[in-house]
């Protein structure tokens, strides 16, 4: 929901980020509040994701110019993990496999480490388990999930439900959620965007990466931009989604 | 990110420092006067000099082996103490061992007596070769146990001793146990009759203490019909610039029905972070199932030494024997490890399991051999075996040397092999979930070794996490 008098939790300016040499996103202003739901849309290539992993601060995305602000202070000085323990989530498109990890113990050491940073108390084994099932709930997910190894044989859909309950889990102020519908049938689209909403409250935000519109047709973004050759080309309201899905890209980019 | 793992493997060794205790130390180098001075120095009778010389005279024809898969100067065999000694001293409690001793096992956050109280593990505590202590004797001894130096065996107890002692390994066996049979110092004996279930797990703490003094354990248990027992090894050593070779002999004897585990959680000073220094470990450990339906298992956690020569093996003599396997081998900077087991098939419907979990970080390099031998008579023999490899950095080694020989055509032998790194974007996973970089590379080292790890007891098991947290990273989680 867009609030005239809500803070600024993101402010981006000109940012640059180069991958292996090549520059890939090159000057893109956005600016994220608290309560807002935004979803970036653009085609392939467009730079949609290498922002999102330069945000969360990947060491192979270098960034080459401008500025972030998260919560007014400089996320760009930050290192990753303490990205993270201020509140920045990144649901990846492709979440890596841990094998001989557990589930269970890779949240709860996240759920923990985030907690303490934010000064709270951290929860031992048998609380944490209460806690990590509740929200499982949330994503009708099966419990047998917890006592596997870290995505490893996971389905598609299964590892974007473990991202979005890594994000139940962790609370962010910000989440910038990859191309999470990517790889999802349509219940499952269904379960994983509820679970999106139910998190949404006054005082976070969502970034949306995604390359189709039918996410958006469970959640209502607030702002619309479209992404293409490393920059944001415009912006609106969910109106242009759907405008998009019926014109194409080629429209924005030959606007 | 890589150079943040280049940090976390760099930690120096923490267990740098020497106790000043006056020795009873014989001078450098090694000939028959020597093997005598020892004997002579331990009061032995005849039969254990005789043994020790022939074990010297058959060395003295033997080969230094060249096979394994490890670098180091030659030694110079003339050049080491063959036998250091704390001054003997009568010891009636644990309050009149040598306080300096005590506050070097509390620096290595093992202070025995309370340990050995509150963990109910009874501590035989070998310092530079020579028992000092020994607790919860006298329980053992209720139930029949005898748990004590070898040394006090072959005083004590000089049949069983004699009965058993080069049964499993032959003085002649190979170059570092012959060297061993004829110069061993001290170490432990453990006998559990008929029938006995240990009570508790039993425990010893090694530690080198004199610069240059090569240390020459030599372990005996037997287990009788139907008897149990878990032996816990663990070792630590002081930080010194030459290196220090170490040549021990573990010997078990499991009879009809029998089973022996034995634990070693090894952190011997491992050189620096130049290769400079460190312990040679060039170890025979050797078990023998001799009875029906007897069982020896082996777990290790190796993480230290320069080098480490070690195959703890079982051969499966008896029918329906079990031998098993559990390894985790750490090597990092300029260490070398090539290490595996035995697994020697003679009885009908014996079975074997190998797990060998290799991490290389640094520079190191890290093999695992093993072989697996089905012997003609060894009907419906079984072995798995399952090899991995994990590699930190770029500039290390992993190496996998297994050999099979079946000559029984009933025998069902697999073996299974991986190898694995830490990513980038593992790391990455982590940080992004707030996660930093030294937690993240203990979780995934943990849980690449969890199939070890559970073979250790609890407390053991502990410590081997803090360890491997210790070697790779200075905190662990």
């Amino acid at each position: 929901m867009i609030r005239k008098d809500a803070r600024a939790l993101l402010e981006v300016n000109g940012l640059r980020t180069k991958v292996g040499g090549t520059e890939i996103v090159k000057g893109l202003d956005l600016v994220v509040r608290e309560g807002e739901v935004h979803a970036i849309m653009g085609p392939n290539g467009s730079g949609k994701s290498t922002f999102a992993k330069a945000l969360a601060g990947h060491p192979a995305y270098e960034v080459s110019g401008g500025t972030v602000a998260f919560e007014g202070g400089s996320l760009l000085a930050m290192a990753p993990e303490a990205r993270a323990r201020a509140g920045l989530f990144l649901g990846f498109q492709y979440p890596v496999e841990i094998p001989g990890v557990s589930n269970s113990a890779f949240l709860r050491l996240a759920y923990n480490t985030v907690q303490a940073a934010r000064g709270k108390d951290e929860l031992d084994p048998l609380e944490f388990d209460d806690y990590v099932r509740d929200k499982m709930k949330l994503l009708e997910m099966d419990e047998a999930f917890l006592d596997r190894s870290v995505n490893e044989g996971f389905s598609g859909g299964e590892k974007k439900r473990n991202e979005i309950l890594q994000m139940a889990l962790l609370e962010p102020r910000l989440a910038i959620l990859d191309e999470t519908d990517s790889g999802l049938d349509i219940d499952a689209l269904r379960v994983v965007a509820n679970g999106i909403n139910r998190l949404s409250r006054p005082d976070n935000a969502v970034v949306l990466v995604t390359h189709y519109q039918r996410m958006l047709n469970y959640i209502t973004p607030d702002y619309v931009h479209v992404m293409s050759g490393g920059r944001i080309v415009k912006t609106g309201g969910k109106a242009l989604a759907e405008e998009l899905e019926a014109r194409g890209y080629d429209w924005v980019k030959a606007a | 990110m890589s150079s943040v793992l280049e940090n976390l493997v760099n930690q120096p060794y923490r267990h740098g420092f020497v106790t000043d205790i006056e020795s009873d130390t014989a001078p450098k180098g090694l000939s028959e006067d020597t093997i005598r001075f020892i004997s002579a120095k331990k009061g032995e009778p005849e039969w254990l000099l005789e043994f020790r010389l022939k074990a010297y005279r058959h060395w003295l024809t033997m080969q230094e082996p060249v096979w394994p898969n490890v670098k180091y100067p030659r030694i110079d065999f003339q050049d080491i103490i063959y036998y250091s000694a704390p001054r003997p001293k009568p010891l009636k409690s644990m309050d009149e061992v040598d306080p300096e001793l005590l506050r070097t096992f509390e620096k290595l956050g093992v202070p025995m007596n309370e340990r050995a109280k509150l963990a109910g593990v009874a501590v035989d505590v070998i310092f530079d070769s020579v028992s000092v202590a020994t607790t919860y004797k006298q329980r053992l001894a209720e139930v029949g146990i005898i748990f004590c130096s070898i040394s006090e065996a072959v005083r004590e107890h000089p049949e069983l001793v004699r009965q058993y002692i080069g049964s499993v390994v032959p003085p002649g066996d190979n170059y570092y146990a012959a060297l061993n049979s004829a110069v061993f110092t001290d170490g432990s004996f453990c006998y559990i009759p008929k029938g006995v279930r240990c009570p508790m797990e039993l425990s010893t703490y090694f530690r080198i203490n004199t610069e240059s003094s090569g240390q020459f354990e030599r372990t005996l248990i037997v287990a009788e019909d139907g008897a149990y027992v878990s032996y816990l090894e663990g070792c630590t050593a002081p930080k010194f610039d030459s290196n220090q070779l170490h040549a021990a002999v573990v010997e078990l004897v499991a009879l009809d029905d029998a089973e022996i585990k034995y634990s070693t959680v090894q952190n011997w000073y491992a050189g620096d972070e130049n290769g400079k220094g460190g312990i040679y470990n060039f170890v025979t450990k050797r078990g023998l199932c001799k009875g029906v339906n007897s069982k020896i298992s082996w777990t290790q956690v190796e993480t230290g030494s320069a080098i480490t020569w070690k195959y703890p093996s079982c051969v499966l003599l008896g029918d329906n024997a079990i031998g098993e396997f559990y390894s985790v081998a750490l090597t990092n900077h300029h260490q070398q490890a090539d290490t595996g087991t035995k697994m020697v098939h003679i009885g009908k419907n014996t079975r074997s399991r190998i797990i060998s979990k290799g991490i290389s970080a640094g520079q190191s390099n890290n093999s695992y051999r093993g072989l697996v031998r089905i012997s003609p008579r060894a009907d419906n023999a079984r072995n798995y075996s399952q090899c991995d490899s994990m590699l930190i950095g770029s500039k290390c080694g992993a190496n996998t040397f297994p050999y099979i020989q079946v000559q029984n055509s009933s025998a069902q032998v697999e073996h299974e092999a991986s190898t694995s790194k830490i990513g980038e974007e593992q790391l990455f996973y982590f940080a992004s979930r707030g996660v930093g970089a030294e937690e993240a590379v203990s979780m995934i080292i943990n849980g690449f070794c969890r199939d070890v790890f559970q073979q250790l007891p609890m407390e053991f098991a502990v410590e081997a996490t803090k360890l491997l947290g210790l070697k790779l990273e200075g905190s662990v989680g």
